[in-house]
């Protein structure tokens, strides 16, 4: 059974980075380019099949940070994917063919930030009402919005 | 090194003709007639009142509908949020709302009450006023709990709307987060107290003070 420091060798052969983070937890950061090939690399390599979350992060000026927590259930340990898309980029790889539980993930994340991911197969709102305008999560959506005919 | 993505196996999606309620709901905004049977009620009414001494009759026929108005308000039971709990505790035996004449109905053609407990979103808003709008008049609605009253500790949220006075009209409000038992039982019988004050057809009594 893998080990978490033989899935830090993989990652350093693969990816030529380190992966940060201690123990069981290993924080992977790749370009934006090579996201979907970090998705299939932590599914069939690192055998990370229980996909737990997904969410971004907003640095403002340095664009959106797209992150995501992936677990193997048998070998007990999780890597933590990151990837920029850089300033002023919605556009990221979908992470839907390699993990179905990605779907309403990045619904979510599309619907709060307003991320298009490409390769995705039905990317609507999935929280807020279909027609409601902008992306409340990023830091550029004024709190009070108005949003008729209700407030 | 290839990447082994399986085909996606998700049927593709099939309502994409998906008609949003808030579109439907901007086809449903005004009614096309007014309320006949009321208008006809209240020249009836009014003609007996200034006929001599009819004012007698007015008055003892308004007396006795009010009791009658008071004595059974059913609530409908729609609970949006943890007030709810204090909602059903409210309905439950040690509290009893059943000794005012309440009696917490699942359907709203058959109730008189809508209490609104809890957080309202922007997304539930076309929802509640349907609900409110199933109710026969004459219809009452308490909201209860500083988010129905103001949005309350959700207030600068995105997605709340700021008071569901602003989606549908408001008898009593009652604050607290969430307000006890007691406190929705004492906007209840509050609500008997306006009712029993109710005046002709759709001329209600202002609603209580507001307070978050």
């Amino acid at each position: 059974m893998l080990t978490p420091g033989q899935a830090r060798g993989l990652v350093q052969e693969r990816f030529g980075v380190t992966a940060s983070g201690e123990g069981s937890l290993l924080v992977v950061e790749a370009p934006a380019d090579r996201w979907l090939e970090l998705g299939g690399f932590a599914r069939e390599t690192l055998g990370c099949v229980y996909f737990a979350f997904m969410t971004a992060v907003d640095w403002k000026e340095q664009g959106l940070e797209v992150v995501a927590r992936v677990e193997n259930l048998d070998a007990n340990f999780a890597v933590f994917m990151k990837t920029k898309l850089g300033p002023g980029e919605t556009r990221c790889a979908s992470l839907q063919p390699v993990w179905r539980g990605a779907d309403w993930m990045e619904r979510e994340c599309y619907d709060m930030f307003g991320i298009r991911f490409e390769g995705h197969p039905d990317l609507r709102r999935i929280l807020l009402p279909q027609d409601w305008e902008g992306h409340p999560l990023l830091k550029s959506y004024a709190v009070d919005t108005p949003h008729p005919p209700y407030r | 090194m290839e990447i082994k993505a399986p085909t996606p196996q998700i049927p593709p999606a099939v309502w994409t003709e998906f008609k949003d309620l808030q579109e439907w709901e901007k086809l449903h905004q005004t009614r096309p007639e007014g309320d006949k049977h009321s208008a006809l009620f209240e020249t009836l009414e009014d003609g007996v009142f200034n006929f001599p001494g009819g004012f007698i009759v007015t008055t003892v026929a308004d007396a006795f509908f009010n009791w009658a108005r008071k004595s059974s308000v059913w609530p409908v039971t729609f609970g949006l949020a943890c007030c709810a709990i204090e909602m059903m505790a409210t309905f439950a035996s040690r509290f009893d709302v059943e000794r005012l004449g309440m009696v917490p109905f699942a359907s709203p053609r058959h109730s008189d009450l809508m209490i609104v407990s809890g957080t309202v979103t922007i997304k539930m808003a076309p929802m509640l006023k349907r609900i409110y709008e199933q109710i026969p008049d004459p219809k009452w609605a308490v909201s209860m709990g500083s988010c129905a009253n103001s949005g309350g500790p959700f207030r600068h949220g995105y997605h709340v709307v700021k008071g569901v006075d602003r989606v549908i009209p408001v008898d009593v409000y009652v604050p607290g987060c969430p307000p006890p038992p007691d406190s929705l039982l004492y906007g209840l019988l509050k609500l008997q107290e306006q009712i029993s004050h109710f005046r002709k057809t759709g001329q209600r009594a202002t609603p209580t003070e507001k307070t978050d």
